[in-house]
């Protein structure tokens, strides 16, 4: 690795599903450098590839062809156990839809990921404990998800993604089940984690969310149309910048 | 992640679904309790057949006068006397596969206490009678051989008899009672023996000397035995060979030439108590197989359930893998959510056939028997049903690709 600071490298990646008889080519070649601390959002419409792209980031599929170093190892043709480790120890997942589990306390849903890493009972809650502290619900602990609101329930889901103390968050369409308001409250948690040193990549779809990262990635046809960087909007909002410092 | 984490896992998503939980658990409850209180009843219906076995005797064979399997021109000859006092005396003497033997002469007669009379089975014998028929005396003891021999006035009280004559708890031994107005001394009071399979109260008897009851009840002793003689086979040989040898001894003094039909018969009970045994060892056996088949389909409401719950959860598995669960990690989980609900089942399974095993026991007055090994094996069982029945779901579980499975609506 000639920079220690790229995290994330795909050289020439494509990946083709079988429908039936006919071969879908979702990435026709995609090459992709991604910094440490960098705040990455991928846009493009639908078909484009991207949640392709991003099932491979996220270790949740290989590439058909084409190498992925993730941390400066390759990880195009590891074992469905060790992508399970990496998923569990480098990644973090922020989903749409949130996907805590139902009648499950916060704090329970974010100790989820230290079950599978094998952490002791005391260390899972206090680290959950911690996670829930950095995402500002530590006083919602004992709520299950249908006690929370939209915005807090991302905010657990953050949580969760955080508690392992990983080097990237992947977040797919995280912003797609909010309002406005909240969804500028994610975005401003985001920055302040990619001020951490933590890697954020996000799908999305929405020029408006795209603003908040400093870089953003095109996709169209399984191809990166274009790669810029930009100053980042701020995300203002006066309640969770007060409590992402806090 | 060890086991323990594991099953906590569980016992949390089971515990999500508290009333499917329950429903699921309840095919292993009910199959388990099944297989516990058939068990049981099988059990006790044994035991019941056991004991009507051990009051009628032990190798028992009964010698009757004539012929049992006689057609109807013969009709006459069961009421002849045919077998003689030398023939119970060969018996006794001659044959070594005959353990004891001793002569029964019945007669019902009306018994007077001082202010209480009755009417039952008074029985002429001997005190052999008493060891083949395994009874032993609750008060006083047997009249002797030299009872018999000096046709001394004693008798022997059955339970029900004593009580009719003297009154519950009360000690007749020593009293008198008369039998045909010749007053007898109450020598002893036999143990309560209960009913025989037919319903008939072996206690409802009295028993003098086979000596006195000829003289004083029947008129005088007779060249031929004027009722039936009781043996017992030695144990080492059995009733076969013992109705063999009394065949071939008393046809041989009977000068039956070969054709001719006996003109006695015997009669095996043995035989026929082990016939029992056996029709009841079949339907205990029926009943377990029956009980184990309701175990079976229990298991297979797990599996249902098990399956109904994967897909239903198709997300939180696809969550559970992005974050770094293995494969292995959700095969275990739902594996033993399946076994818990087996075990759980299976435990509350042994609460409720219990309970149901002391009903039965109640309604049929059975003697209450649990086999701790059918405790043990039911629940060994119902886990076994739970990891088989919980191992095809898990699998499919834990085979789910994260990515349809996140994607899954």
């Amino acid at each position: 690795m000639e920079n220690p600071k790229e995290l994330i490298i795909l050289e020439n990646v494509t990946k083709d599903y079988r429908m039936g008889d006919v071969v879908v080519r979702a990435l026709r070649g995609v090459s992709l450098q991604v910094n440490e601390g960098e705040f990455l959002a991928v846009m493009g419409a639908s078909g484009s590839g991207k949640s392709t792209l991003m099932n491979i980031l996220g270790c949740l599929d290989r590439p058909t062809t084409g190498t992925y170093f993730l941390g400066g190892k390759e990880v195009s043709n590891l074992t469905r156990n060790d992508l399970a480790r990496l998923r569990n120890r480098t990644l973090g997942f922020v989903f749409q839809s949130f996907n805590l589990l139902p009648r499950t306390s916060a704090l329970e849903n974010v100790e989820l990921p230290l079950i599978y890493s094998g952490a002791s009972r005391q260390e899972r809650r206090r680290r959950a404990e911690r996670a829930l502290q950095r995402v500002a619900l530590s006083d919602r602990a004992d709520h299950h998800p249908n006690q929370l609101s939209g915005g807090q329930q991302q905010r657990v889901a953050i949580a969760r993604a955080l508690v392992a103390d990983p080097k990237i968050i992947l977040a797919d369409e995280p912003t797609g089940n909010l309002d406005s308001r909240t969804s500028v409250e994610v975005m401003a948690l985001f920055q302040e984690l990619g001020r951490q040193g933590i890697t954020v990549i996000l799908v999305t779809h929405e020029a408006d969310i795209a603003r908040y990262a400093s870089r953003v990635v095109m996709m169209r046809d399984g191809l990166i149309l274009s790669d810029r960087r930009q100053q980042p909007a701020r995300a203002v909002l006066v309640e969770a910048e007060e409590q992402v410092s806090a | 992640m060890n086991v323990l984490e594991t099953f906590f896992v569980a016992a949390r998503a089971l515990l999500r679904n508290k009333t499917r939980s329950f429903l699921t658990a309840l095919g292993i409850i009910i199959g388990v309790a099944a297989v516990i209180a058939m068990v049981a009843m099988g059990e006790g219906a044994k035991a019941n057949v056991a004991e009507a076995i051990a009051s009628m005797g032990t190798n028992l064979l009964i010698v009757l006068p004539g012929s049992t399997s006689a057609g109807g021109a013969r009709g006459g000859f069961g009421s002849q006397p045919t077998i003689t006092w030398d023939d119970l005396k060969a018996i006794q003497t001659e044959l070594p596969s005959v353990k004891e033997a001793a002569p029964v002469l019945t007669s019902a007669v009306q018994m007077l206490s001082e202010d209480q009379n009755w009417t039952t089975r008074v029985s002429g014998t001997t005190p052999e009678y008493f060891d083949i028929r395994n009874w032993p005396m609750e008060l006083g003891s047997r009249f002797t051989q030299s009872d018999v021999e000096g046709g001394s006035k004693t008798v022997i009280l059955g339970q029900t008899v004593a009580e009719k004559l003297f009154g519950t708890n009360a000690n007749p031994v020593g009293q008198t009672v008369r039998i045909k107005n010749i007053p007898f001394q109450v020598m002893g009071v036999a143990a309560r023996k209960g009913q025989s399979a037919a319903g008939m109260d072996y206690d409802d008897a009295a028993f003098v000397p086979y000596t006195t009851f000829a003289a004083k009840v029947q008129g005088g002793l007779l060249k031929y035995l004027n009722g039936i003689i009781f043996v017992s086979a030695s144990a080492s040989v059995g009733t076969e060979r013992a109705t063999a040898d009394i065949t071939a001894l008393l046809r041989d003094r009977h000068h039956l030439r070969a054709g001719v039909e006996d003109d006695f018969s015997i009669r095996n009970l043995s035989e026929i108590a082990n016939a029992q045994e056996q029709a009841v060892g079949t339907i205990s056996a029926l009943l377990l197989s029956i009980a184990l088949v309701s175990l079976a389909v229990g298991g297979i409401g797990i599996m249902n359930i098990m399956l109904v719950s994967v897909t239903e959860r198709t997300r939180e598995i696809g969550v559970r893998m992005a974050i770094g669960a293995r494969p292995v990690n959700i095969l275990t989980q739902f594996l033993i959510e399946a076994l818990t609900l087996a075990v759980a089942g299976g435990i509350a399974g042994i609460a409720a056939g219990l309970l149901a095993a002391q009903r039965l026991a109640v309604t049929f007055s059975w003697p209450m028997k649990i086999r701790p090994d059918v405790i043990v094996v039911a629940v060994l069982f119902s886990g076994l049903v739970g990891i088989g029945f919980g191992l095809y779901p898990a699998y499919k579980a834990s085979r789910l690709d994260p990515i349809d499975a996140l994607r899954y609506e």
